[in-house]
Formats: C-alpha cells, structure tokens, sequence
C-alpha cells in the first residue's frame, strides 16, 4: 500500500469504566469496559474489531467517536488528543469521524424524512450550505449507497432494514469523513441484504478514501471485510494481527477457539471439523478473574496464569498477542478447521 | 424411518384490514424420527408462521389451512384444548428469546416441573427431580443450583438450554427450534449446535431448525427446504443444496453467505429485495431478483416439481447456473 | 444561485433537475396515525360531536334572542319555552338557559384549552430537559417537581386568584402551571428512552448540539404520549374548573361554565330539573367524546399497544 503508512487514529492506554448501581444501601459497582486498549490505525485500512458480547468492542467504537468518554488513555486523531478537545472543538472534528449502526431503523428518527434524516449533520456542521445545496448532496450521497432519488421524502418506517441501511450509510458519508466506524452494520440484516451491504461498504471505500473500523460479533464477516483484526475479550486485547495471520494460525486461544466456533457453510467441513468448545460463558466484567482472564475457560491454562495477567507482546511484524503460553502452544493447521 | 409429522398442503393466512395477505403456501414435507430439517429463508418467507400454525400459535388474525399429520393426528384446526394434549408432549417449540417464553416471576424447577406435572401426571417431587436431571443432560453446571435460579438470573446461551431441557421433558417426538441460536455468541452457538446433534442422536427427536444462517445449516442439518415468498423453492439433502443448488436462490443465499475459508474478494449477493408477501412478483416471485429469469418467469410460476434423488425445486430454468466470479 | 465552491453548484443543478423528477411524499407516522384514527368509528363520531360542541358554544349565542346575562322578567323559572324563546327554560333570576349553557360550555372549552396548552408547553420542555440532560441535573428539576406535588394545589390557586384577581383566564393559565407536573414525569420517562435509542446517538455523532437534539430529535418522538395525556388533561381540567367554581374561586356572575351551572342547577333539581339536564348532558357528552378521542388517539400512536 503506501510507501509511508500514515496513523490516522493511535489509541493509547484507554480504560472505561461503568459505575453499576449496586442495591439501595450498598456502594455501585465498578464494571471495567475497557482496559489498556493499545492500537493504531492506518490511513485506509478496514480494522476488524471481534469479541463476544459484553467484551466491550462497541464502548471501544464509541470511545473513539468521544460518544463515551473514556476514564483514561488518549485517543489521537491525527496527532491531536480528542479527549482533551474542548466540546465546540470536538463538534468541528465530527465531520471526519462518523459512525453506522446495528439496528437501521432504530438508527433512523421515526418523525423525519430520508432527506432531512440525511441532511442532518449539514446542518450543524456545514451551517455555510442552504437548502438547495444540501439537497443536491443528499441526493448525490442516496445515488452513491444505491437509493432512488425519489426516495428523498419517504419515512424510515417505509423501507426495509437493508435500505433503511444504506439511509444510515447515506447519513454517515455527507459530512465527507475520513473514518467511519460501523458498528455490527450487517447483523441485523437478511443474508443478501447483508452481502450488498458488506459489497457496499467495501464500494464506497475505495470511492471515498475511508478508513473503516468494523466492529462485528462474526468473524466470517469481519475477515471478509478487514485488513487486520483485533479480538477483544472481556475488555481487553487479546490478539491483533491480519485477517490472514488470525486464520492461518491464531495465538491466542480464545482465537482460536472463536475460529472454530464459526458456523461454516459446507456441510462437509462443518462435520469434518473439531470444534474447540469453550467450556461456560463469559464472566462477569463487573468481577474479572485474576490474572489472564480468558483463563477460566482456556484449555491451556496453567496455575500461573491466575497470578500474573499476560502482557501485549509484539510477535513476528507487529503482531500483538496477550498469552502467558502462545509460544507453547502448537498451531497445526488442520486443528483448526479441521481442514 | 418411521414419519412423524406430514405436512400437505398447507397454507397460512393473514386477514389485514381489507385484504388478506398468505404468508405460507401448498407447504409439503415430511419429517422422520431423528431427522433433522433446516428451513432456510429471508424474513418475510413464511419460515417462522408456517412452523407456529402447526403450533396452533397464530396470531389472531391468521387461519391455517391444508393438513399437518401427527400420525394419524391433524394438528390444523384442532380446538384448542385437543391441542394442549399434545403441544409440549409430542411436539414442542423454541425460540430465538428465551426470556419470553419463561414466567420470570417463578423458578426454574418450578416451571420445568409444572410441565411434567401437566403432562405426565408426575409427582411434584419427582418431577423436580426429573427436571434437574434433564437441566444436567442439556450441558447446564451444577443443575440443583441453577434448578433454584429465577430466569433473569441466567445468561442468554443458559436461557436457552432451560427452553431446551424444558421441551424435551416430556421427551417429544418432534422439536421445533426456531432461530435457537441468532441471539448466542458464537462460542456458545457452537455448544448448542453440539446439544442439538447429540440430541437427534440420543432421543431420536426429529428437529426443524429454523434459521436464515447457512453456516448453522451445514452442521446439524440432514436436509434442507429454502423458502421464499411464502412457498417452498427448492428441497433436498444438505450436502445437495450446497454443493450442487438447482434453485438460483439458493446459490444466490450461497453466494452471500461470507465463508471464513474461503475469502472472497466481493460477496455475490442477490440483488434487490425480499418482496412483501402482500405484492409478490407475477410469476415466479424470485423472478425480479433472479439473474437466469427468461420470459417464461414473468408469466408462469413454476410449480415445486421433483427432479432427481429425491430432489425438487420450483424453478423453469434448467440450464447451468454459472454465477458470477465464485461459481 | 451562487454555490460557495464550483461542486455546490453542480450538486445543486443535479437536485434541481431531479426536482422535476417526481418524488412522492411519503406517508409520515403521523399520517398513518391519522389514517388508523379514521378507521375508529367511536372516535370519529367523538370528533364530529366535540366539533358540533364547540360550534354550539361558540357560534351558538348569535343565533339565539336571548343573551346569557339578559334577565326576562316575564319568564322566571320557567320550563322550556319555544314561543319565549327560552329553549331550555330559564333560571331563578329569569336568564335564558340555553344562552348560558353555551356561554358555560364556552368558558369551560377555553379555560380547558388554555391550561392544557400551558401544561404540555411547560411540560414538555421541562421533561425533556430533565431526561435528555440526566444526572444531577435531573435529580435537582425532578425533586423541584416532587415539591410541587406534595404542595397542596388550592392554596395555589388561592395565591393566584389573589394575583390576577378573578379573571378566569389567567386563573387558568395558573392552573395550567400546575398541571405541567404529571406531563413533566410522563415526558422525562419518554426522554429517558428515546436518548438511548440509536437515532440520538447518530445525531451526537453528527455534531448536534444538545438543545437541537432536544427539539429536533426528541420532542417530536413524544407526540404519541403527549398527546394522549394532553386529551385526558381537557376533561380533568374541565372538572377542576367545576370543581373550583363550586367553591367560588373560578369564574365569575354573571359569566359561567358547565360547573357553576352544574352547581346551581344541583340543588334545584327536583324543582327546575332543566337547570341541571342541560349543561350536565353537554358536560357529560364532552367528557366521553373526549374520552374516546383519546383513546382512539392511543391506538392510532401507538398500534402495538393493542
């Protein structure tokens, strides 16, 4: 790609916290969101980002967008930290930082017409544009995601969830931002709905030069979608690596485990297959186990992991992991998908 | 293998203001001990409605036609309480929320025990007993503890195995599982499709699994039927239809699927949208979406005709399906 | 038209050609509100009967000979009388009936209006606020409306009756600031979900400040409730003023409303029944019709809720 790869966007030691009403006369708890997230993101790359639920990959995309503000760490934009951004400031910066939802319609205010829905953040933030100029961008963004441009003063409650998709999309582009983060985009949707959205995405990437963070629960989706991948679990990172690298030989357990888990459509490999089932569910983030987390449900873990919580380490070219035993621990492929 | 349930000609409608919209159609199929069936589709394909007539839980507004034979049982039009004797007994139903189809105001024993009770005739006692037993045969740690649990004190994959052990108390010859596993994290996806395959194997139910994931399909399921528009478009076994799809739509919902092995550089979706039941295309209702529709498709629809190896698809186009740049 | 930049005239020229091209107006949830509303027989027959009480009451007193504080003295305490023209009888002090009931119904029609638009204005914003702002904030706006609750109203309305003298509509208006309280709750409640929804987030994520999500976001998502409490809110008001106006701090002789009427016509009513009859079958009839408007209403927001 690039001769000089660019950080658009360098997340440095974030942490969130939640305080979780306890019972009338005992003290709120504390749940840990997120927790020494470390990251960077290049110009132009998609960035898978794939955990389960709860392990906190939404808080992380809102917490880049300053929807959330995080406790601790820096977000940095370009250079420039968004945390310490004054509000007015931050409003400006909206322009390059836009976000799509899971659930379209939800996504999408009931009282307002697709024109104005996607007109919105003109408003505020091109105030210089009048009516007619924003129009023309309206109906230049609705051809650009595939919408009718006599679709312009229908409701949301009139489309499907795969159109009222492409009105969110609509809505995200027209301030022209350089990083879009598209949270769990497609699970709401029909299967092929959610492959045009998916070829959409990918479309108006290339179109417009963005850079996407895609944060989904499938990992069949995020690989399709992404240049590299960061698995979160409980908060944490677990592994970043590329899309390649995770499928051909994941570190970390819960990877590993994550990728076997994946429904494959191919009967015969589905059967063929040796899942590496999880024992139980995710704990409680309110009360995480001790050292490494994932180690209540890891089938390698060892009495010294409860003590000690694995660092972030760099293997290979930028490769991160978080695992006490990666170096320990066999990859044979075929263990995998059982291919 | 013995049949447990045969379907003929069913149909479900749903009368609306001044119309009526039919949301399944001359449904035809049939289900043998043990088997398990996947029912594939898009929203609006009638997957869902045609599986809750055979329930007796329609809306109010919907009818159900034609036959569903349970043995010698038409579970179609039968009143009410005839069909409380047998709903939960012979055949029982999950689905994608758990938390709606459990009282969360009584135990977990208490609700799985009312069934034996109910059903059974059992003693409470025992029937306590028996619950807790089953609560340990779908995979739940430490049963007795979580027997005491109200609902909402259980995760969602945990949730979902209650609803499990819950219908196969009465151990019933048919389970129907609609979308078990769209609201599960995918590792626990992977443990509930593991407790579905042991227990077709260990108790001979005879699944139907309702869902619109392929990737759920190829694991557990012994033959497939893929809905669209409210009828059924193409049947046959599951290694068939994937490997060898006679219906553009199924290769179409093949070709949409993302597949972790094989990456792709672009999906080939289908294009355009689901059609509203209450405006289906002329002809063949695929025929707007489908790249092979030739003249015939915009006037006749074709009928689910057989083909071969037990095969049938609804579908005029005969010719090789080559399809775009994964074909 | 000038564009700021070269691609701003193009983009406008695009949407001035594809102005020509038709784009039809969808059906927005309120329409649909409205259509599903038509099809609610009880409530239709409500609104036409509502529309015909008004009329009554406001183009009525032009039609008839007499006008509600005109004393006939040849007729006092008299039954209905065509040839008189006193249509439904006169009073102990020889005024036409008919004439003061429409002048009632009048009064209470404007005292209820009033109040429920001052309520839902002051109701709606405070709520809104409360909710959307959250927090301390909430906490401080929400105790200020416990207080207010707990306070009983007639000592306000006493205050306020000493203020504005008694000038039945800013007694009203004065009422109407009392009124807001219930709106208020109800509304925050609303805010309290509509900001966790997905839209809201996406205006945040556009660079709208929270004053613009309020109006433009928010408060248009509250119809359906508002609404619906603001149509229980007329009948309540309309016998809050009845109620007040028994106690002599409402409105005042030789003007009236349905209460007073009601009122006086009460202790007479075995003597001079049509004192009572009249207003209290416009009252009642009001009352019903505003009932099923309402409820119609709450089915036509809100089809899920059936």
């Amino acid at each position: 790609m690039d001769q000089t790869p660019i950080n658009l966007l360098e997340i440095r030691d974030l942490r969130k916290t939640f305080s979780v009403a306890g019972g009338l006369f005992s003290r709120p708890l504390t749940l840990t969101a997120l927790e020494n997230i470390n990251f960077s993101i290049r110009k132009g790359e998609t960035l898978g980002i794939v955990g389960e639920s709860g392990c906190g990959k939404s808080t992380l995309g809102r917490c880049i967008l300053q929807l959330l503000s995080p406790d601790e760490g820096q977000v940095l934009w370009l250079g420039q930290d968004l945390t310490k951004l004054p509000a007015e400031e931050m409003r400006k910066r909206r322009a390059d930082l836009q976000i799509i939802f899971q659930d379209p319609l939800a996504s999408l205010n009931p009282r307002m017409t697709v024109g104005e829905i996607i007109a919105d953040p003109l408003r505020t933030l091109r105030p210089e544009l009048n009516k007619e100029q924003r129009r023309g961008r309206v109906l230049k963004i609705m051809e650009a995601v595939g919408l009718l441009p006599e679709m312009i003063n229908r409701y949301p409650h009139e489309f499907s969830g795969g159109q009222a998709q492409r009105i969110g999309i609509a809505r995200a582009l027209i301030t022209e931002p350089k990083l879009i983060v598209c949270d769990e985009p497609v699970s709401a949707l029909d299967v092929s709905i959610q492959a045009q959205i998916l070829n959409l995405l990918s479309e108006l990437k290339d179109e417009f030069g963005l850079t996407l963070i895609f944060i989904s629960h499938n990992l069949s989706v995020v690989r399709h979608v992404s240049d590299r991948i960061l698995v979160l679990y409980l908060g944490r990172i677990v592994e970043l690596a590329t899309g390649d690298e995770i499928y051909d030989g994941p570190r970390h357990p819960y990877t590993r485990a994550l990728l076997t888990a994946v429904p494959i459509p191919d009967p015969r490999l589905a059967r063929q297959r040796n899942i590496d089932a999880l024992k139980g569910e995710i704990p409680s983030p309110i009360n995480p186990p001790s050292g490494c987390t994932f180690r209540t449900r890891c089938r390698f873990a060892k009495p010294y992991c409860a003590e000690h919580r694995p660092p972030l380490e760099t293997i290979e070219d930028n490769r991160l992991v978080a695992c006490h035993r990666w170096r320990e621990i066999e990859v044979p492929e075929e263990a995998v998908l059982g291919v | 293998m013995k049949q447990v349930l045969h379907v003929e000609d069913m149909s479900v409608t749903f009368a609306l203001h001044n119309s009526e919209v039919h949301a399944v159609r001359e449904m035809n199929f049939s289900l043998a001990q043990g088997e398990t069936l996947a029912v594939v589709g898009e929203s609006g394909s009638g997957k869902s409605q045609a599986f809750l007539a055979i329930m007796g839980l329609l809306a109010k507004n919907g009818r159900a036609g034609g036959r569903a034979m349970m043995e010698d049982i038409n579970l179609i039009g039968m009143e009410p309480n005839q069909l409380d004797k047998h709903r939960g007994k012979d055949i029982a139903m999950i689905f994608q929320d758990p938390m709606t189809s459990l009282n969360p105001t009584l135990k977990i024993k208490t609700q799985l025990g009312e069934v034996l009770v109910k059903h059974r005739g059992f003693e409470r006692d025992k029937a306590v007993q028996a619950a807790t037993e089953m609560l340990e045969r779908v995979g739940i740690p430490e049963p007795a503890k979580r027997a005491n649990a109200y609902p909402h004190e259980l995760s969602g994959g945990m949730r979902q195995r209650v609803m499990i052990a819950m219908a196969l108390l009465c151990q019933p010859k048919i389970l129907i599982a609609d979308e078990p596993t769209t609201a599960l994290d995918v590792t626990v996806q992977a443990q509930m499709l593991d407790l579905f395959k042991s227990l077709t194997e260990d108790f001979g139910t005879a699944l139907v699994l309702i869902t619109h994931d392929l990737g759920v399909v190829a694991g557990v399921a012994d033959r497939m039927m893929v809905m669209y528009g409210g009828r059924a478009v193409e049947k046959g076994t599951t290694d068939d239809l994937f490997y060898d799809p006679h219906h553009p739509y199924t290769l179409g919902l093949l070709h949409s699927t993302p597949h972790i092995a094989k990456r792709a550089e672009r999906l080939d979706p289908i294009q355009g949208l689901p059609p509203s039941l209450e405006n289906l295309p002329k002809g063949c209702s695929f025929n707007p979406r489908c790249a092979f529709a030739f003249d015939r498709c915009l006037v006749e629809r074709p009928p689910l005709a057989p083909t071969e190896n037990g095969r049938e698809k609804a579908c005029h186009y005969e010719g090789p399906m080559a399809y775009g740049k994964v074909a | 038209m000038a564009g700021i930049t070269g691609k701003d005239a193009v983009l406008t020229e695009y949407a001035n050609r594809l102005e020509t091209l038709d784009a039809p107006k969808g059906r927005s949830l309120t329409q649909d509100a409205v259509r599903r509303l038509v099809r609610n027989k009880a409530a239709v027959l409500s609104v036409f009967v509502v529309g015909f009480i008004i009329l009554f009451a406001f183009v009525g007193p032009y039609l008839l000979p007499w006008t509600y504080d005109k004393i006939d003295w040849n007729n006092i305490r008299q039954g209905p009388d065509f040839e008189a023209g006193h249509f439904a009888g006169t009073d102990q002090n020889g005024r036409d009936m008919l004439a003061r009931i429409m002048q009632g119904t009048q009064m209470s029609l404007i005292v209820a209006g009033v109040a429920t638009l001052v309520s839902v204005f002051i109701g709606v914003i405070y709520g809104a606020v409360a909710g959307y702002f959250g927090g301390k904030v909430d906490a401080v706006m929400m105790r200020f409306v416990d207080i207010m609750y707990a306070l009983p109203y007639i000592l306000f309305v006493i205050i306020l009756v000493v203020i504005f003298g008694r000038n039945p509509v800013l007694l009203f208006v004065g009422i109407g600031c009392l009124e807001w309280l219930t709106m208020a709750r109800i509304v925050r409640g609303q805010t309290l979900s509509i900001k966790e929804r997905e839209f809201v987030e996406a205006a945040k994520a556009g660079g709208a400040k929270p004053w613009t999500i309020i109006m433009r976001h928010i408060v248009p998502n509250l119809t359906g409730p508002v609404v619906i409490y603001a149509t229980l809110t007329v009948p309540e008001i309309i016998l809050t003023e009845s109620f007040l106006s028994y106690l002599g701090l409402g409105v005042q002789e030789p003007q009236t409303s349905l209460g007073t009427l009601i009122s006086f016509g009460s202790p007479v009513a075995e003597t001079l029944p049509w004192m009572l009859i009249g207003p209290a079958v416009v009252l009642v009839t009001l009352l019903l019709c505003l009932t099923y408007i309402g409820d119609g209403l709450r089915d036509a927001l809100d089809p899920k809720d059936r």
